[in-house]
């Protein structure tokens, strides 16, 4: 028993000065951020919606995958989109065009979102049941690792422009990830990129991550993707009640 | 800068326990796989404290070792970054250890 506040002996460590005393805090400094992520996650389980977290560094195509999942897909589930950026409205008026619902959360000096944002974004959106929301973090491939939004899953996009070691540069997002989206594979022809490398590094700090090489210009690979989408949002969504 | 929001989290978690208190120190334990530059939250510390109640609270930090398990040779080791490779050439490894970012106590006047 500790003699100057009575704390027990085998919670946490403390230091003494005259006049102070020590207040234990045991405290995740995350727990409000994941509190608030696990209701984002329960609301969207209770509706039926797929959210998938996609991250990437800036300018890895990331926007125009989705826009054009949404036009190929967007017949078979209803699709919507949370979009974060530091600043403007450029990303949401270009899903807008598509005709799917947008919300542009806007952080500011903010480098990534977080589950409050998601929350007011989801208020805002009001995504039907059994459908899919994505959200687009802000291009960033460090800190966005850290911040639980509520999703069911995390794709990584990296672009086979951005070059290679990427994987064990950002270990953090790439372990993230349930999936990795090598995109851009198109420009392949022009470029010293080694695929199979990627792989390796992917593999090494994420063994279990699924890796789909796509280009969102041309179409190619899509179809894994796709089938990877109907595959989740089949397992997500409410089958009704009987009767 | 992920750092600055972790630090305001930091400092607000830690108004909210001590009501208004003056703070002297703040104790964190910051594991080496938590993605987070201990001295990033340092640099910041100073910074969101000023015009608190932590202001010129001295933050002491313990950086915790990463730990990790190899599901196939079944050794325990040290991991100093995500690259999860055992010693014996497994990549199939669970961590452990490492990602702890925790506040553990601080200190009033």
């Amino acid at each position: 028993m500790c003699a100057t506040c009575g704390c027990s002996d085998d919670a946490g460590v403390r230091v003494h000065s005259p006049g102070t005393h020590t207040i234990t805090l045991e405290q995740d400094v995350l727990a409000k951020n994941d509190h608030l992520a696990g209701h984002n996650r329960t609301w969207l389980r209770d509706k039926g919606i797929l959210a998938i977290n996609m991250m990437s560094s800036p300018g890895s195509g990331k926007t125009t995958l989705l826009t054009r999942t949404i036009l190929d897909l967007g017949g078979e589930f209803p699709i919507s989109v949370v979009e974060g950026d530091q600043e403007t409205f450029f990303d949401a008026e270009r899903v807008k065009a598509t005709g799917a619902p947008v919300v542009q959360i806007n952080t500011g000096a903010g480098c990534h979102l977080d589950a409050t944002m998601l929350e007011r974004g989801l208020a805002a959106l009001d995504p039907p049941e059994n459908s899919v929301v994505f959200v687009e973090n802000v291009g960033n491939l460090v800190c966005p690792a850290l911040f639980d939004l509520g999703e069911a899953h995390r794709a990584v996009v990296m672009s086979v422009t951005e070059g290679p070691g990427k994987p064990l540069k950002y270990p953090h997002m790439f372990a993230s990830g349930d999936l990795v989206l090598l995109n851009k594979t198109d420009l392949l022809p022009h470029l010293d990129f080694d695929v199979d490398a990627f792989l390796r590094d992917t593999r090494r700090v994420n063994p279990r991550a699924e890796v789909l090489p796509v280009s969102a210009t041309t179409g190619d690979g899509l179809t894994a993707w796709y089938d990877w989408l109907r595959r989740h949002a089949g397992r997500t969504a409410r089958v009704a009640d009987a009767g | 800068m992920h750092e600055l929001s972790i630090t305001q989290d930091i400092v607000d978690a830690v108004a909210a326990r001590t009501g208004g208190a003056a703070v002297k120190s703040v104790r964190l334990e910051i594991g080496k796989l938590s993605g987070v530059v201990a001295d990033s939250v340092r640099f910041c510390f100073e910074v969101i404290c000023a015009g608190t109640a932590l202001e010129g609270a001295t933050l002491d930090i313990t950086e915790s070792p990463g730990r990790a398990r190899c599901h196939d040779c079944g050794g325990e080791f040290r991991l100093d970054d995500l690259i999860l490779l055992c010693p014996c050439g497994s990549a199939n490894v669970e961590v452990l250890a490492g990602r702890q970012l925790r506040i553990n106590s601080v200190e009033v006047l």
